[in-house]
């Protein structure tokens, strides 16, 4: 037996790896990574990485002797190049083609780049650790920052760069901060504490082109303003790393497809995480996500899937952000919401924002109020009847609502 | 080095050498403790890492902040001896700690 090659060594491709060990898988399973460092946490690299001195070891999610004590051979610094789906191999970039009996395709996303960014110094964007450090370095001694995309990578650099004393402006294309993803309360509660933090958001504004100045790059809006900047930092979403596979002959749209299993529409090829495309009943549709969770959660079925065991993947998207004193946690899918009510008080930067669609809760999206989370999932998950005069009734009770649900 | 235990909820038993200074989250994920899933990566946002605390050491440990008060509100089958690892530092006085993790993580 070959066993199980995994591509792709972060979130979904070690918990793939480790679900099918787990449930029994016994064949060898190799995980390649073009990065050459343990695989570690990426949450941390646009927060708190930036601000203190987190050491690199301390990202590490599992050490060495981990996967050698579940026999998993990690192949670190060499890239995949190419899926041979029939004859069954992944060939490598400097070593031996490595043959499989299954695939897990995990291989993330990269950053969209912004054309008019090509060529030019100071030009930032952030994924792995080393466009971390990378951008760490130059963050130590740049002054001026611009910041194109109002995402949450985005903000979550302007928030460590404004808290580090200095100078940012956040250009935004669209009228509000995360408009795909948070509702309209929310992003408007963020273009507060930005400003509150002197950090200036230019809204429905665009990159026409950028040049070169010194040291600076210069930038230029469609208005006709230009601001310089030491440090650009570029978020403008994601791509999926699904090229691979769509040369492969795998069913590729805006992702790898794959079912509730992880499996593609070639059943001795899985994927997980970022770059695939799964259909989320919650808004009867094929949706990417890119987090942890997702990419935690999928890789379970899918490593399940290897070893026999049927986990289909249903969680309910969780999300979280932190900038400046505010946790924001997200669960659910506000997608097409009709209907809102707030729970405890903006103010106090305290509350939680029900979000509701066709008299359906679809999603809450909470500031520093993480107990509405967990109830929020059950009552998402169990198709609660809740009526946003009920959510924004303090009194009201939640939980008691949620214990009349069927157990998950 | 201090020693600590971590029994999962499927009774696997970690005995772990912990570094000073190294969170309880971190030396979990290090020793191969399944349960730990830390989605947030320390940041005290995701109660992914909550664990239970032996008894005998709840009044031992660093009270916990409201933070981490607020982020257990969320977690699953909290219990008056939770807690949330990653906001546990690992000190020479914790040598013998014994940690249990929960069967579900998360919010």
């Amino acid at each position: 037996m070959s066993g199980l090659v995994v591509i792709g060594a972060s979130y979904a491709g070690v918990q793939a790896a480790i679900s099918a060990r787990e449930a029994g898988y016994a064949e060898p399973i190799r995980i390649v990574s073009d990065e050459d460092m343990l695989p570690y946490q990426r949450p941390p690299l646009s927060k708190a990485y930036l601000l203190d001195g987190v050491a690199e070891d301390k990202l590490i999610i599992r050490g060495d002797k981990y996967f050698a004590d579940k026999k998993i051979d990690l192949v670190l610094g060499e890239k995949a190049i190419r899926i041979d789906r029939t004859g069954k191999r992944v060939e490598l970039q400097n070593k031996p083609a490595l043959a499989f009996d299954r695939l897990v395709i995990a291989t993330g996303s990269r950053a969209r780049q912004l054309p008019s960014a090509a060529g030019l110094q100071n030009i930032f964007y952030l994924r792995s650790l080393a466009d971390a450090l990378a951008l760490k370095a130059q963050l130590s001694t740049a002054a001026e920052l611009v910041v194109i995309g109002g995402g949450f990578i985005g903000l979550e650099v302007a928030a460590s760069a404004a808290k580090l004393g200095k100078k940012v402006t956040v250009i935004e294309s669209t009228r509000r901060l995360i408009e795909r993803a948070l509702s309209p309360v929310l992003s408007e509660f963020l273009r507060d504490i930005h400003k509150n933090h002197n950090v200036t958001i230019r809204f429905s504004e665009t990159v026409t082109g950028m040049t070169q100045n010194g040291a600076k790059a210069e930038i230029h809006c469609a208005n006709g303003d230009k601001l310089n900047a030491d440090l650009v930092l570029v978020g403008i979403g994601g791509i999926p790393n699904a090229e691979m596979a769509a040369d492969a002959g795998i069913s590729v749209q805006n992702g790898i497809m794959v079912d509730a299993f992880g499996v593609s529409d070639h059943s001795e090829v899985l994927a997980a995480g970022d770059c695939t495309s799964h259909f989320n009943a919650l808004v009867k549709r094929n949706i990417r996500l890119e987090s942890v969770q997702h990419a935690q959660d999928q890789a379970k079925s899918a490593g399940s899937a290897i070893a026999g065991k049927q986990v289909v993947y249903d969680a309910i998207p969780r999300f979280w952000s932190d900038q400046y004193d505010a946790k924001l946690q997200m669960v659910g899918l506000s997608e097409g919401h009709d209907a809102h009510a707030i729970r405890g008080s903006i103010a106090d930067n305290k509350f939680s924002v029900f979000l509701f669609r066709d008299g359906k809760l679809v999603a809450i999206d909470s500031v520093n109020r993480p107990g509405d989370q967990l109830i929020g999932r059950r009552l998402i998950a169990g198709g609660a009847m809740l009526s946003p005069a009920q959510a924004s009734d303090d009194s009201f009770d939640l939980k008691g609502l949620a214990g009349t649900l069927a157990p998950e | 080095m201090p020693k600590v235990t971590f029994i999962e909820f499927d009774d696997t038993v970690h005995t772990l050498d912990a570094e000073a200074g190294a969170t309880m989250m971190e030396t979990a994920l290090q020793g191969g403790v399944t349960s730990i899933v830390a989605e947030c990566g320390g940041a005290c946002s995701c109660a992914t890492c909550h664990v239970y605390v032996d008894d005998a050491w709840v009044s031992r440990l660093a009270p916990k902040s409201d933070e981490e008060e607020d982020q257990l509100d969320s977690a699953f089958d909290v219990r008056p001896n939770s807690r949330l690892s990653c906001q546990i530092k690992v000190t020479e006085e914790l040598d013998g700690l014994v940690l249990r993790t929960p069967s579900y993580q998360g919010r």
